[in-house]
């Protein structure tokens, strides 16, 4: 393949800790060999040198959280073929979408000064909340394997290939124990979307939902669990406020038992 | 009066986003503003109201380079908060852990952030095309580093293994084999690295700084020790707050850190290995010795040679905790919440990290504060970027541009962690 014929593959970065796109750097073995068949054409964190749009594929990190990156993201969309939102701040809003459940103004005073050199929304939201996305990868951080798998699609027109199962599928495939039933360990796994490989589970603790809600969940089920196993309101509360807290059906679910703590 | 402007839209190879602002009259530099506008996250503001068990997860997703850092200040804050200690093999555990973060780190900063500037490349895929080995092992070495931190930690990025008293899963000895195969070529890798970054070309720029860090008398710090400064300052972290103190300027949504008594400051690699040499493996001392470092080194351009020895002493460190390692009796030490403050700082890649928190009788978070080492060194950046640029004033406004982020580089920032977007415009008039 010539250098011109290749894919431009674009890298952006919105409210997040770094992680996710860190994530295509981290692919140690893969790297060099990626950047054989693609350009990257636009990623800051790693290059100096910007080629102009139009992109095949960009790749976006991170919540929309500030009035110029509402607009940010729309020249973006304009200058993308194809636009795929990695992590959970970009499917979901993030941990920072924990303001969303307060007044944003109590957070800026308690963190700066001076409020008033903060410009910031109201609320975290995710990509997709703003323009069309063709694809969302989900995971706090994302996995790494998936990230190359989902680049491997779209540059050769297909589907990416990630399953979209619970979490708790994941742990039957590896054999780990049931933690939840074996040790009471209280586990989102039942509502949690696939893609971590079970992880937690298998560290000897439950999971806590980094990769968000699976297609449907019966989060109403998993509460009553919690309970039986000793959760009041308030920890169910937690539970569901995680690093997806805004993804609707954690966010249903914890807006109930918010409303029961009142 | 000679009139020039210098604009730079997007600085690169920095984690985060933020901007560089220099205004020139004359050749005097009247003006140097780092500018951070990467969005405000509210960490402190939304970590009130939860668990003490949750900090050290949520602190994580502050920074996807450095998690292990805020994993490590938040569980040692509680820990302080809550009077325990953790058995000894637990520490050591902990070390190794931090080992593989700063392997990880510092060298993806030495070989694809940094080391393409002193080799006029715009990036390491472009330097791979002339330097093909030099770039693989820089991938293989910061591999090692990764493979500590996903095996001990679950994964590379935002770990599941740590908690506040030790961690959730511990190992067998045996566990651990593969790590030490691939923590031996480590070594010999870091050893190359540092002889080979000895060699790049540095600018002359030599600054007094006053170097913070923490200090142990027996060990390279990671999670314990006073800290301290070459200019005398030795104080508890429980001190911290009486000694520093943060700003909030109007061009940085990171809040400034300055010492009350004397003001700017330096931390991170370069300020550890100053304050602690003695305290380095004897072939990472070696090493430096060999690599024409001093026992002190004030020329931040010089990092990157630091940063090398740093990663070596990790990997020899993280040898030494598997070589004597004996699986521990319990994955954790019990912890009950109390009505309690408790401080903590441990050395990120990047510097000091400091945490305190505040809990009420049930463990609930009242209040937290967190100083990441990225806003302590903002205004040592700027001060030295105020003494570089004349120096070199004689350069073409590109290359000028270059290697103000060069200078900026220096210090590895992570935006993210200090708040995202580095713009550099450099006005002269």
């Amino acid at each position: 393949m010539d250098g011109k014929s290749k894919p431009k593959v674009a890298v952006w970065k919105f409210a997040s800790c770094d992680g996710c796109q860190l994530s295509l750097l981290d692919c140690e073995d893969q790297l060099l060999a990626v950047s054989r068949e693609i350009e990257i054409a636009h990623f800051p964190e790693a290059s100096r040198a910007v080629v102009k749009g139009p992109y095949d594929l960009s790749l976006v990190e991170g919540s929309i959280t500030t009035p110029h990156d509402a607009e940010r993201i729309h020249k973006i969309r304009r200058s993308s073929k194809f636009l795929v939102s990695i992590g959970a701040c970009a499917t979901a809003g993030g941990i920072q979408a924990l303001r969303n459940f307060k007044d944003v103004n109590e957070f800026v005073s308690i963190v700066y000064a001076t409020p008033d050199y903060i410009d910031t929304l109201q609320k975290s939201t995710p990509i997709a909340d703003h323009i069309k996305v063709d694809f969302e990868l989900r995971g706090c951080p994302i996995d790494k394997m998936q990230l190359i798998e989902v680049i491997s699609a779209f540059i050769n027109g297909r589907k990416p290939n990630t399953p979209t199962h619970s979490t708790c599928i994941e742990c039957k495939r590896r054999g780990t124990v049931c933690v939840m039933v074996a040790q009471g360990t209280m586990c989102m796994g039942p509502v949690t979307h696939a893609g971590c490989g079970a992880l937690c589970p298998t560290y000897n603790r439950g999971c806590y939902g980094c990769f968000g809600p699976q297609e449907t969940t019966n989060t109403d089920s998993l509460s009553s669990q919690l309970k039986k196993l000793g959760a009041d309101n308030d920890e169910i509360v937690r539970v569901f406020r995680g690093f997806n807290a805004y993804a609707e059906p954690f966010r249903r679910e914890s807006e109930l038992h918010d409303k029961k703590n009142h | 009066m000679t009139k020039k402007t210098i604009k730079v839209d997007y600085l690169a190879r920095v984690e985060g986003e933020g901007g560089l602002y220099i205004k020139m009259k004359d050749d005097a530099v009247v003006d140097v503003k780092l500018k951070i506008f990467e969005p405000p996250r509210f960490f402190e503001g939304f970590l009130r109201g939860r668990d003490f068990k949750e900090a050290s997860d949520i602190t994580a997703r502050i920074c996807g380079i450095c998690p292990v850092a805020y994993q490590m200040s938040a569980v040692h804050a509680m820990e302080n908060a809550l009077g325990v200690k953790v058995d000894a093999p637990l520490r050591e555990l902990r070390r190794l852990l931090y080992c593989g973060e700063w392997i990880e780190s510092h060298t993806l900063h030495i070989y694809l952030l940094h080391a393409p500037d002193f080799l006029g490349y715009p990036d390491a895929i472009q330097m791979a095309k002339d330097h093909k080995e030099i770039v693989e092992r820089g991938l293989k070495l910061k591999k090692a580093g990764n493979q500590i931190v996903s095996f001990l930690g679950g994964r590379e990025i935002h770990p599941v293994n740590v908690r506040v008293g030790g961690f959730y899963k511990v190992f067998s000895k045996r566990d651990f084999e593969p790590l030490i195969e691939a923590l031996k070529w480590a070594r010999d890798a870091a050893l190359n690295t540092v002889r080979w970054t000895a060699k790049l070309p540095f600018p002359k720029f030599e600054q007094d700084y006053e170097f913070v860090a923490l200090h142990h008398p027996e060990e390279y710090p990671f999670n314990e020790g006073r800290i301290v400064s070459n200019r005398g300052l030795d104080i508890d972290c429980s001190e911290y707050e009486e000694h520093f103190q943060e700003t909030h300027v109007e061009h940085s949504n990171a809040l400034h850190s300055h010492l009350k008594e004397r003001g700017a400051y330096f931390v991170g690699p370069m300020a550890r290995y100053n304050l602690n040499f003695d305290q380095l493996s004897p072939m990472a001392r070696e090493a430096a010795l060999e690599a024409g470092l001093q026992k002190e080194c004030r020329n931040p351009f010089k990092s990157i040679i630091i940063r090398s020895v740093e990663t070596l002493y990790a990997c020899d460190e993280a040898l030494r905790v598997l070589e004597s390692y004996e699986k521990p009796e319990r994955p954790y030490v019990p912890v009950e919440p109390r009505e309690a403050t408790g401080f903590a700082c441990t050395e990120a890649p990047r510097g000091i990290l400091y945490h305190h928190y505040r809990l009420d009788n049930q463990g609930k978070i009242l209040d937290a504060k967190i100083v990441p080492p990225t806003s302590q060194n903002q205004k040592t950046i700027e001060d030295d970027l105020r003494k570089f640029v004349p120096q070199y004033i004689h350069l073409s406004q590109e290359e000028l541009t270059w290697q103000c982020e060069q200078a900026i580089r220096n210090y590895d920032p992570c935006i993210s962690c200090a708040t995202h977007f580095l713009k550099l415009d450099i006005e002269r008039t």
